[in-house]
């Protein structure tokens, strides 16, 4: 998807960020254009998902220093709420059940924040309930998750696919895909992939953060970045992944301690 | 004024009554005032209750006149769907006598009813509740339906007091055999108000009954609510009460599976601002083997309120195989509002199932931030994850949808 007019639209700048004191991300760089699809990949406890709620907002993490830009906006001065409402959307490792209320009624409060910012109209109950069944073909899910609570009862794989859902209702301008993929069977995995590739476009970009080269021969990246420690220590193609799947991550950690030395 | 004197002071204000077996309840409530301890914070039962707001509980004049303009208020009580039987209930007129009942819908005549009445209670242990006694002693009238079959129209009781008055009123409902009830109670308080409920409820084999109480308060209105219910084989009682709106709300369902074999099903929902001290301290007891509780007793307390719970199971000897799950979840909504919750199990049997277990927490941030990387502003974040809560709950009541689906935007 990568083209001439690409534009910059994510910029991150030596961001530093801690949990309770302790950090956590030690200095990460990353620049995302449109039309672009890169992928995060690391050891577990590496900083993947750290950096993707710092750049959505989450309130429990401290950037200590550091920018993180969107079109040019600086996106650490915005609330979560802001960011989502300009084009961020994270899909969560672990989306968070929420008894009692309903999944239809949060899509389309959800849906009509960001159809405000975008000039649209909101859409009122029958005119949303048409376009999330027009959409709940991306992800073949089934409407009865509708009327459910928010992911309360949903198997893993169903919660994914509701997470993919919000994507399509949202339309972002980049989503930051935490490890999407994890606990799907490979039919599930196809679904979900299927439906980011539907959704990716020319003026789109998606950070997908990985621990499996799986999901990238499903969904093709751009670039793949390798984390340790808090940063991005190796940046290359869809090849990396592949050679890193092959090698593991101990073969990327010794080659970064034969630089430090 | 103390109880010791304000008491008697009370019971010489209650008007006198000609009718026979309303006097012996009277009688009855009387005798037990007079051998119980007036409620006092050494007392186990109302250590946490402010009691100041209690004694100011029998200190309102009875009423002359049911006048409350509840209607106005609550304009849905206007408008009465045809599946709907509403009874109004004050402490002065017999509203059974001016209404035409359905079909498998009677008034219990007075035999009846002095045949019936007091029993659920005895075998509850509720006989010896402060409350109980207050309400008998006060007692004007008895409101006694009987119950049967399957078509019959969702009962609406709707109890509402005038204010600066004291209110009592006692039903007794029995539910005969192989029957479907669904029943509101609501629950109506006004202006510095005082309303004493107790409602029996027999429920008889194979029945389903399905009760909602509402019970929305309102300008220092204070409430207790008694509610005795015995179970028979194979019944189903399902019960879910909602509470909001008071300065002082007691709450106490007794429970009693007669031989076990019977499923009871209990939500609570306690939602306190400002001063309100609201509670809840039900009762249930197996009397047989393979009985089911399911029980969940919610509270959120905001501002300077305080919230209650005192949740007591007991699973005699004759109980195997009982299968009781018991949860308290609370949310305390502001620095100063306060929550006690005391889940209590009483297990003698050996072969059986239970759980319980309780959780205080704030709103949780992960929900929060989850609304809000969603595009969703905080505050409505924090409306949205408050109305699931009480949603979980309040969906429940019979005829939600048609009726009590308001109750979202009015908690």
């Amino acid at each position: 998807m990568l083209s001439q007019d690409s534009n910059l639209m994510l910029e991150i700048n030596d961001l530093h960020a801690s949990i309770e004191d302790k950090e956590i991300l030690t200095g990460v760089n990353l620049e995302v254009r449109s039309g672009e699809i890169h992928a995060v990949m690391g050891r577990n406890g590496s900083g993947k998902s750290t950096l993707s709620k710092v750049i959505a907002g989450h309130p429990a993490y401290v950037v200590t220093s550091g920018t993180v830009k969107f079109n040019g906006e600086n996106l650490l001065e915005m609330e979560p709420e802001e960011r989502a409402r300009i084009g961020i959307f994270l899909g969560f490792q672990y989306p968070v059940e929420i008894p009692g209320v309903s999944n239809l009624e949060f899509l389309r409060v959800a849906t009509n924040s960001r159809r405000k910012e975008l000039g649209k109209e909101e859409l009122d109950t029958f005119e949303f309930e048409e376009l999330v069944k027009e959409r709940l073909s991306v992800v073949q899910m089934n409407p009865a998750f509708l009327d459910r609570s928010v992911n309360e009862g949903f198997s893993g794989g169903e919660k994914k696919r509701n997470e993919i859902l919000q994507m399509a209702l949202l339309e972002p301008s980049i989503s930051i895909l935490d490890e999407t993929d994890s606990g799907l069977d490979i039919d599930a995995l196809r679904i979900v992939a299927s439906g980011v590739n539907q959704l990716s476009t020319r003026t789109t970009a998606t950070i997908l953060i990985t621990h499996y080269q799986r999901l990238l021969n499903e969904i093709t990246p751009d670039f793949v970045h390798v984390m340790a420690e808090g940063a991005i220590v190796k940046t290359g193609g869809q090849e990396l992944a592949i050679e890193l799947e092959n090698r593991g991550y101990e073969w990327i950690e010794e080659n970064i301690k034969k630089i430090n030395l | 004024m103390s109880f010791k004197d304000c008491v008697p002071q009370w019971l010489n204000s209650i008007k006198e009554t000609n009718n026979l077996y309303v006097e012996k309840i009277r009688q009855k409530g009387r005798s037990n005032l007079n051998l119980l301890d007036h409620p006092n914070t050494k007392n186990e039962n109302w250590r946490l209750s402010n009691i100041k707001r209690l004694e100011n509980f029998i200190n309102l004049p009875f009423p002359d006149q049911a006048k409350f303009d509840y209607q106005n208020k609550y304009p849905i009580f206007k408008n009465i769907p045809k599946n709907i039987l509403q009874i109004k209930i004050d402490s002065l007129d017999n509203p059974l006598e001016s209404l035409v009942l359905p079909e498998g819908v009677r008034a219990l005549n007075n035999e009846e009813i002095e045949c019936y009445l007091g029993h659920t209670i005895d075998r509850c242990n509720s006989n010896n509740l402060w409350p109980v006694a207050i309400n008998e002693a006060s007692t004007n009238q008895v409101i006694g339906l009987e119950v049967k079959g399957n078509n019959l129209p969702t009962i609406e009781l709707v109890l509402a007091a005038n204010a600066n008055t004291f209110h009592s009123t006692r039903v007794l409902i029995k539910v005969r055999e192989k029957t479907t009830l669904n029943l509101n109670e609501v629950i109506i308080g006004s202006s510095k108000s005082s309303q004493s409920n107790l409602m029996e409820i027999i429920v008889g084999e194979e029945a389903n009954v399905h009760h909602g109480i509402i019970a929305l308060g309102g300008g220092n209105a204070h409430l207790l609510t008694n509610l005795a219910v015995e179970q028979k084989e194979q019944s189903n009682y399902s019960l879910i009460a909602l509470q909001k709106g008071w300065l002082f709300s007691r709450f106490e369902p007794h429970i009693i599976q007669l031989r076990g074999n019977a499923k009871t099903n209990l939500k609570g929902l306690q939602i306190s601002t400002g001063d309100d001290e609201l509670s809840t301290h039900s009762y249930v007891r197996f009397d047989g083997p393979n009985g089911e509780l399911d029980q969940l007793n919610k509270a959120a307390a905001n501002d300077n309120s305080h919230s209650i719970f005192n949740g007591a199971i007991q699973v005699p000897k004759v109980a195997q195989k009982t299968q009781a799950a018991q949860l308290s979840r609370n949310l305390i909504l502001s620095k100063r509002a306060k929550i006690d919750t005391k889940p209590e199990l009483e297990i003698i049997a050996d072969d059986v199932r239970c759980t319980h277990g309780a959780t205080i927490s704030q709103l949780q941030e992960e929900e929060l931030f989850y609304l809000r990387s969603r595009g969703i502003n905080s505050k409505q974040a924090y409306s949205l994850l408050l109305e699931g809560y009480y949603k979980e709950i309040i969906s429940m009541l019979p005829l939600y949808s048609e009726r009590w689906s308001f109750l979202n935007n009015l908690l």
